[in-house]
């Protein structure tokens, strides 16, 4: 598929900016795609065109690391990424019933991004916060001790940010 | 230096942070300020406690008093009785399951009573953000100490002492160093490992979080004991907050000249750089990680050569765990034969352990190595909560093995639980109550390992993909004898042809609970039911 010039130019500028702050060295790719994708929780196509030329990779090097890591997406995502831990002691505190509260709420089911591109419902691997089991994580946010009647609660706390 | 009658010590561990102790800090400075106590009174900031489950937990010294579950409404009670009155809170006291009256001082409190406190020795009881609170309890002593001495000498004192690896594989330490420091080359590095995403595991990131220049000191040990120069700290892209933590940490102790050039005038020069992750669980081993850190894919290399002579950038690399390098300072200011009275024979010193699951204390301990599982689950733990039974412990993580009852007097330590048929592992611990199905939890560990499977060896890629069906397989009733034998079948190929030990021990708790609890397996596969009613529930829903 052809990429339009202009979706092509307006991700040089930013990504530029971002290589030159860590160098052009293969090392930094993890970080600059980290810094890439902040804006809005993806990266695109023209972006990760960018990186490889910015930094002298092969495009499939980029995009093998970019689709590599769970952190990453090269789909669009919503504003909110909901990270649900699915690991075995969020399992066995509930998690599966925070899992249905949350599809529930927002009316998609895991892996989807609502229609409005504001939340997105995805699995993850243990946090790290497993004393606080059932946990998510949004964005960088973490809330623990969850329970399907404070979904809606974490929700509008999302909202109100 | 101005003195403070009183000092209230707050958690801002990252668990008690959810539970709200940043708004119970802010209520507190306030309502002490408010009472005009904020020249008598200081308030500080401290990393985990370790009763995570009790959580906001705070200390008030110097009478040691523990409170639990504080809230920003208990606050003006707390500064109007205790700190004005110096009455104490009974209502916020820690109660233990059987205990009617609270129990008042941390220590006790059977949860620390009964713990061995060596990495953990500082973690709640300074303000981690304060480098000079660290060394009026003896830190960067060891560093000095070590910079003394010859770098051969100071890996004959950590081979001495027994320290085997922390991070899973429980290599012997000082043999790392060796190995790494004669390996030929003038560039070397040290990596911390701070990727910590063995399920169930959050030790690492408390370490790092309460106390984190015992982590640097150790690594500057490490650097010069080996002769690296430079070092790594590698941390998974979840941990922001540690990361934060970090970084304000290595800033004060380069302005103290305990990092950068020429320290303590010794000629040795040594800096860290931190490098963080972006999500995936096999980054934690070893040569992955340092593929990751090259900006690569994290997918594992063949061994050998190993690390220690081609590792980073093609470098001899030695590759240590938080924990490992959170212990050689100790090791170092109080000598190997200390080190060796604390633990076992084979397994000396102290293991950090994470408890999840169903337990009433979740949280954070340290015990002496060779301490039994019972009584770590029920006189540190708490015992289980609802009043339920016990019904399994899974012992080193994801990948590690499932012990019935039977087995609850098993020493935890290294050989102990190998010879039991489970591991230690990263230190994770997670309990189950009877509520639940061996075979569901099962499949929810095989869920993992599909998922974090890199996809780099066949044996693995497809392996833990069957695995998984094969169980969901019994999960729905539909499983017969030829499955169970299929399942023996792929587990031994992947335990001798995966390229690392993912898919290596990926097949571990299937085996184990299959030797472990038969009777589960029978339920599912010959009677076509699910004793605990999860798995029937799970299918009428689906
Ligand atoms: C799949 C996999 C994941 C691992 N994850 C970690 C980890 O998160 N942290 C860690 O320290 N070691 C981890 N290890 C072990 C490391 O490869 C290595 O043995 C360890 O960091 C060495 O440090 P130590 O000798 O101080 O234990 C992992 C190993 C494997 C196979
Ligand atoms: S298992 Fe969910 S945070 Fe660790």
């Amino acid at each position: 598929m052809a990429i339009a010039k202009e979706q092509l130019d307006s991700a040089e500028k930013r990504v530029l900016q971002i290589v030159s702050r860590y160098g052009a060295n293969e090392e930094h790719l993890l970080q600059i795609l980290h810094d890439v994708q902040a804006d809005d929780n993806s990266l695109s196509e023209a972006e990760l065109i960018q990186v490889a030329r910015a930094m002298d990779i092969p495009l499939s090097r980029v995009y093998g690391v970019a689709t590599f890591y769970s952190m990453y997406s090269v789909r669009p995502r919503g504003k909110f990424i909901i990270r649900i831990c699915e690991s075995a002691p969020c399992h066995i505190t509930g998690a599966q019933s925070v899992i249905r509260a949350f599809e529930q709420a927002l009316g998609i089911k895991m892996g989807e991004t609502t229609k409005d591109r504001k939340f997105t419902l995805e699995y993850t691997s243990c946090l790290g916060v497993c004393g606080v089991a059932p946990a998510v994580m949004i964005n960088d946010r973490v809330y623990g001790n969850l329970t399907p009647d404070k979904v809606q609660e974490v929700l509008s706390a999302c909202e109100n940010d | 230096m101005e003195f403070f009658r009183s000092h209230v010590l707050v958690c801002s561990g990252v668990n008690c942070s959810f539970r709200g102790s940043r708004s119970v800090r802010a209520a507190l400075v306030e309502e002490i300020r408010a009472q005009g106590l904020d020249k008598e009174v200081r308030v500080i900031e401290t990393g985990c406690f370790g009763l995570c489950e009790a959580g906001p937990v705070m200390v008030i010294y110097p009478e040691a008093v523990h409170y639990c579950r504080v809230v920003p409404d208990d606050v003006k009670e707390i500064v109007e009785e205790h700190l004005r009155k110096g009455r104490i809170v009974d209502r916020l006291l820690y109660k233990g399951e059987a205990q009617v009256k609270g129990v008042q001082t941390w220590r006790q409190i059977d949860f620390y009573s009964r713990q061995k406190r060596v990495v953990l020795r500082n973690c709640g009881l300074i303000d981690p953000d304060s480098i000079d609170e660290y060394i009026a309890r003896e830190g960067y002593e060891a560093l000095g100490r070590a910079l003394r001495m010859q770098p051969m000498e100071v890996i004959q004192a950590v081979k001495d002492s027994g320290l085997r690896g922390r991070g899973g594989a429980g290599f012997p330490t000082g043999l790392k160093w060796d190995f790494t420091a004669r390996a030929a080359g003038d560039q070397k590095y040290l990596i911390c490992n701070a990727d910590e995403g063995e399920p169930g595991t959050f030790k690492d990131r408390l370490i790092l979080e309460g106390d984190p220049h015992s982590v640097i000191e150790g690594m500057a040990i490490a650097a010069y004991a080996i002769g690296a120069s430079k070092g790594f700290i590698y941390f998974r892209g979840e941990y922001k907050l540690s990361i934060d933590r970090l970084t304000h940490a290595l800033e004060q102790a380069r302005a103290y000249g305990l990092l950068g050039k020429n320290i303590f005038d010794s000629g040795f020069s040594f800096d860290i750089e931190i490098k963080v992750g972006a999500g995936a669980y096999v980054c934690g081993e070893e040569t992955a990680l340092i593929n990751s850190m090259e900006g690569k894919r994290g997918e594992p290399r063949f061994k050998p050569p190993y690390p220690a002579s081609v590792g980073l950038w093609g470098k001899p690399t030695c590759v240590n765990n938080v924990e490992t390098l959170a212990n050689i300072p100790s090791i170092i200011r109080q000598g190997a034969d200390w080190f060796r009275s604390i633990g076992t024979a084979k397994c000396p010193g102290t293991k950090v352990f994470t408890l999840t699951g169903n337990i009433n204390n979740a949280g954070l301990i340290e015990v002496p190595m060779g301490i039994t599982l019972r009584e770590v689950v029920y006189d540190i733990g708490g015992g289980i909560p609802h009043g339920r039974a016990f019904k399994m412990a899974q012992t080193g993580g994801t990948s590690g093995g499932c012990l019935p009852e039977a087995l609850l007097d098993v020493p935890m330590d290294i050989d102990s639980l190998a010879t039991a048929g489970s591991a230690l592992g990263s230190g994770a611990l997670m309990i189950m109550d009877d509520s639940h199905c061996i075979i569901d939890v099962v499949k929810c560990f095989l869920q993992f390992f599909r998922h974090e499977s890199c996809g780099q060896c066949t044996p693995c890629r497809e392996g833990t993909q069957r695995l998984y069906e094969l169980v969901d397989k019994i999960s729905r009733m539909e499983a017969t004898e030829k499955d169970v034998e299929l399942i023996r079948r792929l587990a031994r190929t992947m335990e001798d042809a995966s390229l690392c030990a993912l898919g290596q021990t990926a097949p571990f708790p299937v085996l184990t609970t299959m030797r472990f609890f038969p009777e589960e397996y029978e339920a599912h596969i010959v009677h076509g039911m699910c004793p605990a009613g999860v798995c029937a529930a799970a299918s009428q829903i689906a």
